[in-house]
């Protein structure tokens, strides 16, 4: 067979591909989403079974605080989004140095709360079934907290050491959706153990 | 309408017949001593074989049309030799033929639903009849606990153990048995196919089943679901009795065990080794709940949940070593001296 | 490599290669440090090749303490151990690194990229799920230095609670299990997002989502559903850790926990993991069939649709494995619509293929002879899989040789007869040469008679009431002649097995030189050179249909012009 060019001369047309690191973190998100799912209905299914206290009644208050932080951490790191895509590397330092800060209060806080739990109410993962589902599903959504602020810590070292800059730009938005991700499942993890689970 | 001898239902069961001749001389031995789920004796194991048959014509039609057509295709579309080496006609599809077999089988889907439901509401949601019996199934590792709870046959509540007794039921004169089932610590499952299908005993989630055999005899199963080391030894008898039989067996299994001062000696053995922390004897000191109740003992016809005839060397070596039997078993062997052991296996024959 | 035999101008770099030193120590160097993914797919499929010998060989194992009553070939413990290992390997080990195998090494070639969209972490998953390989065979060895590891798990690879629970499986064997399962699992959720990224976002020019090859269909719809597939399986196997190490009562009876949630969740991925794994299969059937048909797949759009409709009904079909588990009828019922809804999509796809084959020329060379078969033996896996839908008669079939029988028809008659036919197809592709025919047509008769002397037969041991996992059985139960039938077509397809490892080696050295494009196919792989290069291609492709190649070799009747 002779060689015959493949691309035939009229063939022009546009070609867009969506970018991999969006796509790639789209994957990841649908992966963790269906791992909380599980761990979601485990906690809702196990409401109420515990043969022994304490119960979420009389141990859990509702971190009210805490959640303000955390989600108004999804709105300064957009803020800092929208900076480094206008190319405002003050601005856009700044923002995540505000979200870090607001997601480290957040796990302080949560931090806080297990602290009471575990000294003051006696509840650890192997007391009842709310621990154990208590302690499973808050731990892991902090885990991906201390996770998301590892990344963001590191980008921030970056920044100040000024190897950040605007063309970056998709990068930073990539991890700033992992960023809202673990917010937005703050939202069904707090409905479910503070206001459906008490 | 077929000819008679073309009916599918009938090839299938020749089909059948044929491989199960294969393999059974135990069908030699009497209709009660299968296995088969092909050949049931009671009321919802018969249910389920006619839904089995309607479903086997119906797969088996789909299998003959399809298997049909890949013959044909292989045999007419092959290439040949010297052939001029063109490339076939190219077609890339056909909206009104996909559509056929797009819609063909979704009326089968239809068919095999509404039949399937039918039969699965007939039999878990059956109300049971007054005369029943019920009994109260609680699998352990590696055996069956029955209790059965004073009721109409049953003059007095008692506990019986591997071997299941239940009346004999007929169609004018319907006894079925209830059967709830429990289990001690891991997942089991009831299965005895000539009378139904398997349903698990699951720690904390109660179960429930029923029977009514339709043929006096001895059925045999075994655990379906894997829980543990001798899972394959954790084998099911159910004897189906007349019920003047069963009654009186009811009767004698109530009793407290029998007191016979021969066997003191026996006996001292028992309640003072290990022995009486796991097993029960009724109206002994002896009240271990964790292994088999052996108050009636010698009433039954195997040891070791069905696996071998319970005769006096049987029961003596398997007080010896029931490893030797059953590897990992939970009884452990005791370190009797010969003389002990043989004391206390007198001392068991006499617990009819 | 004369560019002048490829049928793209100007797909090779032809400046001669910097010399490089060769010793066998360099050689393994290149393979472990590689983020190529070729070599990562090969990789993958010699670990899933591997890991076949070794289960198989735990079969034989299992074949011959069953095929005599009363048997003392092997203590219970070991045959518990074994059918656990067996089937833990065989999915996790065998089935998933061969879905990754197949994706790693032909979507990127027939899609016209130059790699995956994530060459590292494509090989941080490689390593990850062999990682978790070792974790698993690591708890047979051991010995009695390190506690705990001298046996391997013995739970079923169900590993249904409270049995997991370490009131019942002390030792750490079952969390040798879990955690094998764990790191495994990692490894799937890395190479699915990197099938999803990659399909998505490195297509070449001109490939639109509509003119994929089914085969990078298949793959890119399995990579997106293993995210969601595999994920369940990882946060319980989380949980159980949790319960065995921690102290937690997820699925602890004692306090409170529940059996069944584990089979609930075991079973949300359990159903959906035999569509992975077959995927492939189907993946691998749409390429061969249309090539050695010499025709178009029939109903393109369909196919894709079908695909997709499979996967979305699957993950509403679990329960179908616990219809004994004591659901409401209700519950019962719904699960039985679900679970035949799925016949429809895969009878479409059925359908499909033998209007494929219809009116072709059909050349029956090895690949094809596997296909062949897979259709076939597909068809009866899926009339047994109707039969087992139907929940009452399911109480009486689940948990007996009748499913033994019929996921054997699946996993092997269906995935493994395709995966042979895949290697036999795409092996001159990654090595230059030929398999040998010969050596082919007898692997294949082989194969395919002890295929159906063990597992036709087994489907009647099922009927006769033979549950699974069983050690021995008693000699009046009537069982031993059909499982003595059963044990010897065991061992027929050891050999056949055999054979093909064979086949493989002395082809790897012996076998005729194969040229770019020996089938005469017609997607983008087989446009460049037998093994491609580290790029693939020196220029990008740019296609204009589903079968590029076959626009160039038919100028006159170029498939563009019907898109």
């Amino acid at each position: 067979m002779s060689a015959i060019p493949l691309v035939p001369a009229s063939y022009e047309q546009e070609w867009h591909l969506p970018s991999k690191g969006r796509v790639g973190m789209y994957g990841l998100i649908i992966a963790e989403s269906a791992i909380f799912t599980i761990f979601v209905v485990a906690y809702v299914y196990y409401i109420g079974k515990s043969l022994y206290g304490p119960t979420p009644q009389q141990v859990l208050d509702v971190p009210i605080f805490n959640t303000i932080c955390l989600l108004s951490s999804s709105v300064t790191i957009w803020l800092s989004e929208r900076a480094i895509e206008r190319g405002n590397m003050r601005g856009f330092g700044l923002w995540w140095a505000v979200t870090i800060t607001l997601g480290t209060i957040f796990l302080v806080g949560t931090g806080m709360e297990w602290y009471k739990l575990i000294y003051h109410d006696g509840l650890t993962i192997r007391t009842n079934l709310f621990g154990t589902t208590f302690y499973s599903l808050v731990g892991l959504h902090a885990t991906h907290v201390v996770i998301g602020l590892i990344m963001l810590g590191l980008t921030l070292i970056f920044t100040l050491t000024g190897h950040v800059r605007q063309e970056h730009s998709e990068r930073v938005q990539v991890l700033a959706l992992y960023w809202h991700f673990v917010d937005a499942v703050w939202v069904v993890v707090f409905t479910v153990v503070y206001i459906v689970g008490r | 309408m077929l000819p008679k001898w073309l009916r599918v239902e009938r090839i299938v069961r020749l089909a059948f017949a044929f491989a199960l001749a294969l393999s059974s001389h135990a069908l030699a031995e009497g209709p009660q001593t299968n296995t088969h789920i092909l050949s049931p004796v009671s009321t919802p194991a018969t249910q389920i074989y006619q839904l089995s048959l309607f479903i086997i014509e119906i797969t088996g039609a789909i299998f003959v049309v399809v298997a049909g057509l890949l013959t044909f295709v292989i045999i007419r579309f092959r290439e040949r030799s010297g052939d001029d080496q063109s490339e076939p006609a190219q077609v890339y599809g056909s909206n009104q033929v996909e559509l056929a077999w797009t819609v063909i089988p979704v009326l089968i889907v239809v068919v095999l639903f509404l039949t399937t439901a039918r039969v699965i509401f007939a039999i878990q949601d059956a109300p049971m009849p007054q005369a029943a019996l019920e009994v109260t199934s609680v699998g352990h590792q590696f055996w069956w606990e029955y209790r059965y709870p004073k009721q109409g046959l049953v003059g007095q509540d008692f506990v019986a153990v591997n071997e299941l007794h239940v009346p004999l039921s007929s169609a004018d004169h319907p006894t079925p048995t209830y059967i709830k089932l429990l289990s001690a610590d891991v997942v089991h499952s009831f299965w005895v196919p000539q009378l139904m299908g398997k349903i698990d005993l699951i720690p904390n989630h109660p179960n429930d089943m029923w029977i009514d055999p339709l043929q006096p005899g001895i059925y045999l199963g075994q655990c379906a679901q894997f829980c543990g080391v001798q899972h394959a030894n954790m084998l099911l008898r159910v004897y189906v009795d007349s019920p003047e039989r069963f009654a009186a067996w009811a009767a004698n299994q109530a009793r407290p065990a029998v007191q016979d001062p021969s066997v003191a000696a026996g006996r001292h053995v028992f309640e003072t080794q290990a022995c009486m922390n796991c097993h029960v004897v009724r109206g002994t000191v002896a009240t271990g709940r964790f292994g088999p109740d052996l108050t009636h003992l010698a009433s039954r016809d195997t040891l070791a949940s069905g696996m071998i005839p319970n005769t006096r060397d049987n029961l003596r070596a398997w007080i010896k070593n029931p490893d030797a039997f059953k590897p990992g078993c939970l009884m452990p062997a005791m370190q009797l001296t010969d003389e002990q052991i043989d004391q206390v296996t007198n001392y068991l024959e006499t617990l009819k | 490599m004369a560019d002048q035999t490829l049928p793209i101008h100007g797909a090779l770099d032809l400046t001669p290669p910097r010399e490089s030193q060769h010793t066998l120590l360099d050689i393994l160097h290149d393979w472990v440090i590689t983020v190529d993914h070729k070599k990562l797919g090969l990789m993958y499929m010699m670990m899933a090749i591997f890991f076949l010998l070794v289960a198989g060989a735990e079969a034989i194992c299992i074949r011959i303490q069953l095929a005599v009553p009363n048997n003392h070939f092997i203590s219970p413990q070991t045959f518990n151990r074994l059918f656990t290992m067996h089937g833990t390997t065989m999915v996790f080990l065998v089935g998933m690194p061969l879905v990754f195998a197949w994706a790693n090494y032909i979507v990127p070639l027939q899609i016209g990229a130059r790699d995956m969209a994530f060459p590292r972490l494509n090989a941080f998953s490689f390593w990850l799920t062999f990682l978790g390989g070792i974790f698993l065979y690591y708890s047979f060895i051991g010995g009695p230095g390190l506690y705990g590891t001298g046996s391997a798990p013995d739970v079923t690879w169900w590993a249904y609670a409270p049995l997991t629970a370490k009131a019942f499986s002390p030792g750490h064997a079952t969390d040798y299990w879990a955690l094998a399962l764990i790191v495994t699992g990692f490894g799937t959720i890395g190479g699915g997002i990197n099938i999803m990224a990659t399909v998505l976002s490195m297509r070449c020019k001109g490939m639109t989502l509509m003119r994929m090859p089914l085969f990078t269909w298949l793959m890119f719809v399995n990579g997106a559903f293993v995210l969601i597939v595999i994920t369940p399986l990882t946060a319980a196997q989380v949980m159980l850790l949790i319960d065995r190490y921690l102290g937690g009562h997820f699925f602890d009876t004692q306090a409170g926990g529940s059996a069944t949630v584990w089979m609930h969740f075991f079973w949300i991925f359990g159903h959906p993991e035999v569509y992975v794994l077959v995927f492939p299969a189907f993946a691998i059937a749409s390429e061969v069939i249309q090539v050695f048909s010499r025709k178009a797949i029939f109903g393109y759009p369909a196919m894709v649709a079908a695909v997709v409709g499979i996967a979305f009904v699957s993950l509403g079909v679990w329960a179908h494995h616990m219809f004994t588990i004591g659901m409401t009828s209700a519950g019962n019922a719904f699960f039985v619509l679900s679970t035949s809804l799925v016949g429809i999509p895969t009878g479409i796809k059925i359908f499909n293929w033998l209007a494929t084959m219809w009116g072709g020329k059909i050349r029956f060379a090895t690949p094809m002879l596997f296909c062949t078969a897979f259709l076939f033996q597909f068809l009866c896996a899926g009339l047994t899989g109707i039969m087992l839908s139907v929940a009452p008669w399911d109480w009486q079939l689940h948990s007996s040789y009748f499913v033994i029988a019929h996921f054997h028809y699946v996993l092997v008659g269906a995935i493994v007869f395709n995966v042979f036919a895949g290697i036999y197809y795409w092996f001159p592709k990654a090595t230059g040469r030929m398999m040998s025919e010969t050596l082919g047509k007898w692997h294949f008769w082989l194969f395919f008679i002890g295929f159906h002397v063990t597992f036709d037969t087994m489907h009647f041991v099922g009927f006769e009431g033979m549950p699974r996992w069983i050690y021995t059985y008693p000699a009046d139960r009537g069982w031993q002649h059909l499982n003595l039938v059963v044990s010897i077509g065991g061992v027929i397809q050891a050999i056949a097995v055999l054979l093909f490892a064979y086949n493989l080696i002395w082809s790897l050295f012996k076998g005729k030189i194969a040229g770019n494009d020996p089938w005469d196919a017609w997607t983008l792989e087989w446009a460049t050179s037998s093994p491609p290069p580290i790029y693939n291609f020196a220029t990008d492709p740019v296609v204009r249909s589903r079968r590029p190649l076959w626009d160039l070799k038919h100028p006159e009747d170029p498939d563009w012009k019907y898109d």
